[in-house]
């Protein structure tokens, strides 16, 4: 678990690769088993994941603790956090498609299926519930969207992979791609002996 | 689906069991199934707390569908939904507190858990709030079962236990890999597999 008197550094390769969002704590997997049939959409995907999640905590953080703290309404958290988070992907959006027009095209159609990609809110609320301060939890996200990134991305090329391969009738598709990812999270599960966190 | 007749909305309660059956065949809503799943306690809780908001905000949606409009319907689904989510999480911190800490984060990530927004853009955004009332029971129902099924199993094989007492042999050797997070992923692939044979078996449906 990430406590707060860890240093920066390994609050980031703890939630990058120990605490991976995908495999190790099962975030966000609908959009990873949706979207990773290649591997040009998920390195797509996975840049607008990093991008949305970093400005989404940079924005739920300080609407946690400078407005719902002082005003007692924590217990709006959910309500508020998915609605600001939306409404700032929209913003987020129009923004790029005015100012930069290539890195819209190269992520735009990602932006609002985040939306609802639950590890977005995920992290939101795992900042605020590890109790980090603001920059500890902007690296924390980072680290997160960054293991999002790494895990989508090796997952599609494995299962551009295995789609040649002479897999049982039941288990093509579908079933195969779960027991891909098994093996997967227990490779990462190695990373936890690694830094003994 | 227009139809209001008892047989349609026996259809609507069943067809979550397994044919549109939420977790193997639309694929929805895996976040909670996986990471709630290490002992069939805390399955089925999470089972009981997602069909009790399921149900809630599908009922919700199709009463106010007439009154929303199109363009700013998912706002309105996510602050329902949303409310129903709070009202779940702060009556497990209250009541269940064990349970609660166990679940975690995950309790207020049903807010995205996609099955829920899903059911009410495609159904009850649509239909009656009888059919959807019976869209809720069947999608609860069929979840609780799946993600129960794969608590039992997982602490089973990985702990020799099944709802906390101990049921195998004490010689047994547990697996423990099954409740580590590479367990959940081999569970739900082989139970995929059952049940695409189930479905090319009994209804002669080619997955």
């Amino acid at each position: 678990m990430v406590s707060n008197d860890l240093n920066i550094f390994l609050i980031f390769l703890s939630a990058m690769m120990v605490n991976n969002i995908l495999l190790i704590r099962f975030i966000a997997l609908c959009s990873f088993f949706g979207v990773s049939n290649s591997i040009k959409t998920c390195v797509g995907m996975g840049m607008a994941v990093i991008f949305v999640m970093v400005m989404a905590t940079g924005v739920s953080w300080p609407v946690y603790h400078f407005v719902l703290v002082p005003l007692d309404l924590v217990y709006l958290r959910t309500a508020a956090f998915i609605l600001t988070i939306a409404t700032f992907v929209q913003l987020e959006e129009m923004f790029i498609r005015r100012t930069f027009p290539p890195l819209y095209r190269a992520m735009g159609i990602y932006l609002p299926l985040i939306v609802v990609n639950c590890a977005v809110l995920a992290a939101a609320f795992l900042c605020i519930d590890y109790k980090l301060g603001f920059v500890k939890s902007m690296v924390y996200t980072v680290g997160v969207s960054c293991g999002y990134f790494v895990a989508i991305v090796m997952f599609a090329a494995i299962r551009e992979v295995v789609d040649y391969a002479p897999v049982p009738r039941l288990f093509k598709g579908h079933p195969i791609a779960f027991i891909t990812a098994s093996l997967m999270s227990l490779a990462f599960l190695g990373f936890k002996g690694l830094f003994g966190l | 689906m227009t139809e209001t007749g008892f047989s349609s909305l026996l259809k609507e309660l069943t067809k979550g069991f397994l044919k549109e059956n939420p977790i193997l065949v639309i694929m929805l809503g895996l976040c909670a199934t996986l990471a709630c799943s290490t002992s069939a306690t805390d399955a089925l809780g999470m089972g009981l707390a997602f069909s009790f908001v399921m149900l809630g905000s599908n009922v919700v949606v199709a009463s106010i569908r007439k009154l929303v409009p199109s363009q700013v319907r998912i706002p309105v689904f996510i602050t329902v939904i949303s409310t129903f989510v709070t009202i779940v999480d702060y009556t497990l911190k209250a009541y269940f507190p064990a349970l609660s800490q166990s679940l975690g984060v995950f309790v207020p990530l049903i807010v995205v858990n996609c099955i829920v927004m899903g059911r009410a853009e495609a159904f009850s955004s649509k239909n009656t709030v009888m059919a959807s009332l019976m869209d809720g029971i069947g999608m609860g129902v069929g979840f609780t079962f799946i993600i129960t099924l794969i608590g039992a199993i997982r602490e089973a094989i990985g702990n020799g236990s099944l709802f906390g007492h101990q049921v195998m042999p004490a010689l047994y050797q547990p697996f423990v890999i099954l409740i580590l997070p590479p367990g959940a992923f081999l569970v739900i692939g082989f139970l995929m597999a059952l049940h695409r044979k189930v479905m090319i078996t009994f209804y002669k449906e080619d997955g």
